[in-house]
């Protein structure tokens, strides 16, 4: 295991009620301040792995070390990103972005004012009073990103948070994303099961097989960070992954 | 003025509905239909006397007593169960049941029994409101509660939240609608219930100015009582169920 890892799962495995095995000896590291994706085809564990993490589900073998500690359930240095962005419906933008905080006892002047510079940088400044059901998929994400930026993480746990999100605002979101936690220098650990998304995003991509979900390959495509978007979809280190991810995944494929 | 713009107010209709439904009764009530069948100027103008005279006034101040107690009731130990039900397994395991089968069972054969047991005082009176409302009360909470959605508890654990930040911050909220939704309909059935008792336990109120009116023979009036109980419930419930959706705009309610 390498030292300065800041996440490390160790032997995890995962056995569900009726016999289907998730996960089997699952080990890795993350490296800190990179960005890295678990990708897999449905059914490989990869969101189950993702909420070991977390600490939402605790693991059957094996266990998780977060910055030197044994994870027994969710802590302040992680921060999660949900698929169907989990936002209270009855509450509006600036309190379900202030809701981390909220429920950490901060007092509501301190949290609303930290809650708007991060809604500010998602980019939805002037919605802070509007209520998730008037948004649409992309701006509800962006409302589950600000929210777990306002408790201020170390690491961010994104399960696959573009799903719902059409094709277009899907590009757009993911350039500002890897500009945003980039500068922020946060650990990020992503589920998907989109090649281009994993190639395109991540300093390390996990490929996981299915059932069970175990680590068939651990790819580092590479790439400068400081090329523009366009410039990273036509690299040839970027399309060399694509293709190398998909030659391994699609075996797996029925 | 365009012809249509009138026609096209939903109102318009409403109204139209009721004057259709009103002339109706006239006309079956001059045809007659029966000696006992009151046409609705006489009804309405019997209804305009027992307001003046002040017995309407006295009769609603005898019924409302036993129906609000019983909504009360309902409402703090009905949602109580319910939310416990909802909250606690041994709870749920403890008092399902009764309320499945209280929901199933015809209430108007419990009525003789309450008296047997109660008398024929406020008490019994009372007691037919919360059997007839306390399980619809109970089952909407209980569902309100059970059926919070399961990613939005998954976040408050993401986030730190406690059990009691849980409840309070989450389940609650999420389920205030359905628990709304659950009063309004045990309100429906408490005005089933407390009319009733007072025709089945002992004649007082609403269903004494029924009872007495009819056996007079004084059709009018008996009519206009009956017809009055219907409009103040018909009234209420729908008032109710504007401030249900004044309170939980369908934008921003959980359940």
């Amino acid at each position: 295991m390498a030292d300065d890892a800041i996440v490390e799962v160790r032997g995890v495995g995962k056995t569900y009620e009726g016999g289907v095995e998730a996960l089997a000896n699952v080990n890795l590291s993350f490296p800190p301040s990179q960005l890295s994706t678990l990708l897999g085809p449905s059914g490989c564990g990869k969101t189950t792995l993702l909420k070991i993490i977390a600490g939402l589900i605790p693991p059957g073998a094996g266990e998780v070390w977060v910055k030197g500690a044994r994870v027994h359930g969710p802590g302040p240095e992680r921060a999660f990103v949900f698929q169907d962005f989990a936002l209270l419906p009855w509450a509006n933008v600036l309190r379900n972005v202030a809701f981390g905080l909220e429920l950490r006892g901060v007092p509501p002047a301190e949290r609303n004012e930290i809650a708007r510079r991060h809604i500010a940088e998602v980019g939805l400044g002037g919605f802070e009073s509007s209520y998730p059901n008037q948004l649409s998929g992309g701006m509800k994400q962006r409302v589950g990103l600000a929210r777990a930026l306002t408790v201020d993480a170390d690491i961010i746990l994104m399960d696959e948070p573009f799903s719902s999100v059409d094709e277009q605002t899907r590009r757009k979101f993911q350039e500002e994303l890897l500009v945003l936690l980039r500068n922020k220098r946060k650990t990020v650990i992503f589920v998907t099961h989109s090649i281009e998304e994993a190639a395109y995003l991540s300093d390390q991509i996990v490929l996981l097989t299915p059932r069970p979900g175990t680590v068939s390959r651990i790819i580092r495509p590479g790439m400068e960070r400081s090329k523009s978007p366009d410039e990273i979809r036509r690299d040839q280190r970027y399309l060399d992954a694509v293709d190398e991810i998909w030659q391994i995944l699609k075996h797996h494929v029925a | 003025m365009k012809p249509t713009s009138i026609t096209h107010h939903p109102v318009v209709w409403q109204l139209a509905s009721f004057v259709l439904f009103f002339g109706l009764w006239e006309v079956a009530g001059r045809w007659p239909v029966s000696a006992a069948f009151p046409p609705f100027s006489q009804t309405f103008l019997a209804l305009l006397e027992m307001l003046k005279d002040g017995s309407l006034a006295r009769a609603y101040w005898i019924t409302v007593q036993p129906l609000l107690i019983g909504i009360v009731l309902c409402g703090i130990a009905g949602v109580g169960f319910g939310v416990g039900m909802g909250l606690s397994r041994s709870v749920e395991w403890l008092s399902l049941p009764v309320f499945i089968i209280l929901q199933a069972a015809p209430m108007a054969a419990i009525i003789p029994l309450i008296t047997y047991f109660y008398g024929i005082g406020l008490t019994s009176k009372v007691l037919a409101v919360v059997f007839l409302a306390a399980p619809v009360i109970v089952m909407n909470s209980y569902k309100g509660i059970r059926n919070t959605h399961p990613s939005l508890l998954q976040m408050c654990r993401a986030f730190l939240g406690t059990r009691s930040q849980e409840v309070l911050k989450i389940i609650l909220p999420h389920a205030a609608a359905l628990i709304f939704a659950g009063l309004r309909l045990g309100l429906a059935m408490g005005f089933i219930g407390i009319v009733i008792a007072e025709l089945m336990i002992t004649p007082t109120g609403i269903g004494d100015l029924i009872t007495y009116h009819s056996s007079v023979a004084d059709y009018p009036k008996m009519f206009a009582s009956v017809a009055s109980i219907i409009a103040v419930a018909a009234i209420t419930l729908h008032a109710l169920e504007r401030v249900e959706r004044m309170l939980f705009p369908r934008e921003i309610r959980g359940a």
